[in-house]
């Protein structure tokens, strides 16, 4: 199994590797860390006639903390990167918690952030975590560009809001609401693909009442499943084992979309949803009780 | 020049090994393709060709990548360490690397096709852990796969050389 014939660009500017794109855009690949593309072309599962490579783009590759305190990544940041740069885990732990689970290092040497967001594997991390995070994505082609909020970036499986001719280059990612997080991912060996996992962001209010709580679920349906109607249950509640499993019953029969594939069953799929919803919500409660015992994070 | 075709060849430079090394590829052949059949270096395995098994792993600018998911014209202008550059003198009657020889001593392979793909994951991994626990070798291995061992040997192999490295660079003070 090798790639079908392609013709090879490598454009050495974002502007050189859009006018391409909107040249061939019917029938070219972007090519990001590949970990996901190479896969593809090697079992010939697309063989497009174009391939552009991003990898020498410099533009493209960055970690930057704007005025407002928000994270600006790159699209072709390497997953590495968020791992090793301490910004991400002082502003966005969520996200710093979560990246050791893609995969393994060697994946994560080559995949990029930007990569994976735009290849939308419902299996991936990244778009469930963006979702989670409030995150925005730059989209830009040679005829302008525009910012789409992650929550309206997934439409389908495998399928985003990205025009033919459009990259997506940046993403925006504001501070972590203040209060308790938490990432699990259940997975038959260490770095296989989950069989389900979760995002999730818990808040407590100063009387130790739900103030906001997220969950959002990868490997649970065509797109990441942001369960709005199940984490709402919490907001107003005091937190409680019975309140947890109240949520983690509405997620798992309602909210996920599971359906059988190699590395689970739709219906243990909805079983993890409940355990994990559980364990997650429960880390996050100690980290936002522990949080609110602290000094303010904004202080310093 | 030549045109810009789906079945144009491209030159690729890059070093291999430590030594420059000029090549000619398809764009679509794979970094694996091109390291065993264009430059004859067949230590690097072909197991997968989608990632998972780690048998193609090499070092790209000394960090562990699957060769099987680069194509050989992105690597024009980098480095690429394979299983032949751990012991380049290893023919010739030098000494394997610390790696290789506790591979060897505490019976860390059988077949032998995997190998390759660990010894690459593990020498990075232990000159960043020089001093691993057992949990942190597995952790590490994680992203190869071993169809004979059972992976036991592999992890008291990596724990040998670890223990052998240090003993050396204590020795050599």
């Amino acid at each position: 199994m090798k790639p079908a014939p392609f013709v090879y660009e490598a454009p050495d500017s974002l502007d050189a590797a859009l006018t391409v794109l909107a040249a061939y855009a019917d029938d070219a690949k972007v090519l990001a860390g590949g970990q996901s593309l190479i896969p593809v072309l090697n079992f010939r599962l697309a063989q497009p006639t174009r391939l552009i490579d991003l990898n020498r783009v410099p533009e493209l590759d960055f970690v930057r903390l704007d005025d407002d305190g928000n994270l600006r990544l790159g699209a072709m940041t390497r997953q590495k990167t968020l791992e090793q740069d301490p910004r991400v885990g002082r502003h966005v732990p969520l996200l710093g918690e979560a990246v050791p689970w893609i995969a393994h290092p060697q994946i994560r040497n080559r995949g990029t952030v930007g990569g994976s967001l735009a290849h939308a594997d419902p299996a991936a991390e990244l778009p469930a975590l963006a979702i989670a995070l409030n995150a925005r994505f730059l989209l830009r082609s040679t005829s302008g560009e525009r910012w789409v909020d992650a929550s309206e970036f997934y439409i389908g499986l495998f399928a985003t809001a990205l025009a033919p001719d459009e990259l997506l280059i940046e993403i925006d990612l504001p501070p972590q609401p203040a209060g308790g997080w938490a990432f699990l991912e259940e997975a038959r060996r260490h770095g296989d693909y989950a069989q389900v996992g979760v995002a999730a962001l818990l808040g407590l209010d100063p009387q130790g009442q739900v103030r906001h709580a997220r969950l959002v679920y990868l490997s649970a349906g065509d797109t990441p499943i942001d369960a709005t109607a199940a984490a709402a249950l919490l907001v107003g509640q005091r937190p409680s084992t019975e309140a947890f499993a109240a949520v983690a019953h509405e997620a798992a029969e309602r909210a996920v979309q599971p359906v059988d594939d190699i590395h689970a069953s739709a219906a243990f799929k909805r079983h993890l949803t409940r355990v994990l919803t559980e364990r997650a919500l429960a880390i996050a409660l100690a980290r936002a009780r522990a949080s609110a015992n602290a000094p303010d994070r904004s202080l310093s | 020049m030549t045109m810009n075709t789906a079945t144009a060849t491209h030159t690729v430079n890059l070093t291999v090994n430590g030594q420059p090394v000029r090549g000619e590829a398809e764009a679509r052949l794979l970094l694996s393709d091109f390291l065993r059949h264009e430059l004859g270096l067949t230590g690097t395995h072909v197991g997968c060709e989608h990632g998972v098994c780690g048998a193609c792993t090499v070092l790209l600018d000394g960090e562990p990548v699957r060769s099987c998911l680069l194509l050989a014209v992105q690597a024009d202008g980098h480095a690429v360490t394979t299983v032949e550059g751990l012991a380049p003198a290893a023919g010739k009657g030098g000494a394997l690397h610390p790696l290789q020889e506790a591979f060897r001593d505490a019976h860390g392979l059988q077949c032998g096709f995997c190998t390759p793909g660990f010894l690459l994951t593990l020498a990075p991994f232990l000159a960043a852990n020089p001093n691993p626990s057992e949990d942190e070798v597995r952790h590490a291995i994680s992203g190869n796969l071993c169809r004979c061992t059972g992976y036991q040997h592999i992890v008291d192999a990596t724990l040998l050389a670890a223990r052998r490295l240090r003993e050396a660079t204590t020795d050599a003070r």
